[in-house]
């Protein structure tokens, strides 16, 4: 991935490089708003100027999944949904994140039913779950602030040698 | 209401069953499910009663009755301001209606999701496909035998 390839030893420029890629890594995660369900409401007020996600870098709300680094899933995931979020979040670009937001993410929550996942680490790797119902959006900064300490920790070999996901390309013959 | 309702369906057709029953001023008109489209015509196009509106189209699942499955037409007519609910039953063995989707189009998607939560067929209907499950989906979620959190495995994840 970049600079970062030819970074494998432990020297003195490769940890000061690390440091300044994950600072400005963690200072500007740019999020895909998967808003699903009423947590979206509470995901919205947290960009508004109250609570403003603007002041840790997060404000850059993107609805193309090619520019994002974090993924929010905001609401109640159904089987029939899932798909189609697991689709676009194949379609970001490596190194993501991921926030389970609420407790119908995390859990399924008050949806102990048939057509809803019962948690959306059923199918995506979660980073941080936040809980609530829906969680105020103080809660969400809150997972934000955790998320950069934990994106902040990461190193540049973090990410090498990563395996490429398996593409399901459509051929016309 | 009700007499008018009566006599103008049993003189228009022969021998049709009809049998009232009334809860809290709301009219239950119980029906066999041959004549579904005639009656519901009739109700529909007749110039006194005019049912122009199709609130909804739902069924009851009995579980142990003989005739499984009641599908309940909910209609309203703005000219009376009358509400009236049509029930016709439906056995499991048998398990398919006639469609009134060609005399009231809101009827269209009310039927595809009783098909898609029962499984009762509606013949003649321009598009039966499933309204909120996937295609491949085998069960239906509204009958009483269908556990509440569902079979395991039935409905697919992506990878991970």
């Amino acid at each position: 991935m970049g600079l970062e390839a030819k970074l494998t030893q432990d020297g003195f420029l490769a940890t000061k490089l690390d440091a300044i890629l994950a600072w400005s890594r963690k200072s500007s995660v740019w999020p895909m708003p998967m808003g699903i369900s009423c947590c979206a409401i509470e995901m919205m007020a947290a960009a508004d100027p109250k609570y403003d996600i603007a002041r840790f870098g997060s404000e850059v709300m993107r609805f193309t999944p090619r520019q994002c680094d974090l993924m929010l899933v905001a609401g109640t995931v159904t089987y029939k949904m899932s798909h189609v979020v697991r689709k676009i979040y194949d379609q970001m670009p490596d190194p993501k994140w991921v926030i389970a937001m609420g407790a119908c993410t995390s859990t399924g929550g008050m949806y102990r039913s048939y057509p809803v996942v019962q948690g959306i680490d059923q199918f995506l790797p979660v980073d941080i779950y936040v809980a609530g119902c829906p969680p105020r959006p103080d809660n969400l900064l809150n997972a934000l602030i955790q998320l950069q300490e934990k994106i902040g920790r990461t190193k540049a070999r973090d990410f090498q040698n990563k395996p490429l996901p398996e593409l399901n390309i459509i051929q016309n013959n | 209401m009700k007499e008018i309702i009566l006599n103008r369906l049993s003189s228009a057709i022969p021998n049709v069953q009809l049998e009232f029953s009334e809860y809290k001023n709301e009219l239950t008109l119980q029906i066999a499910k041959k004549d579904v489209v005639e009656v519901c015509k009739l109700l529909k196009n007749d110039t006194e009663l005019k049912f122009i509106h199709c609130e909804d189209v739902t069924a009851i699942d009995w579980a142990k009755r003989k005739n499984r499955f009641t599908v309940v037409y909910h209609l309203f007519s703005l000219k009376n301001k009358f509400r009236l609910v049509v029930k016709a039953d439906v056995d499991e063995s048998d398990c398919n209606i006639d469609s009134v989707s060609s005399i009231w189009r809101a009827a269209n998607w009310h039927e595809r999701e009783v098909y898609d939560m029962y499984g009762i067929n509606f013949n003649n209907h321009p598009d039966l496909r499933r309204m909120y499950m996937p295609e491949e989906f085998e069960h239906y979620p509204l009958r009483k035998d269908f556990p509440l959190l569902g079979i395991p495995g039935s409905l697919a994840l992506p990878k991970k």
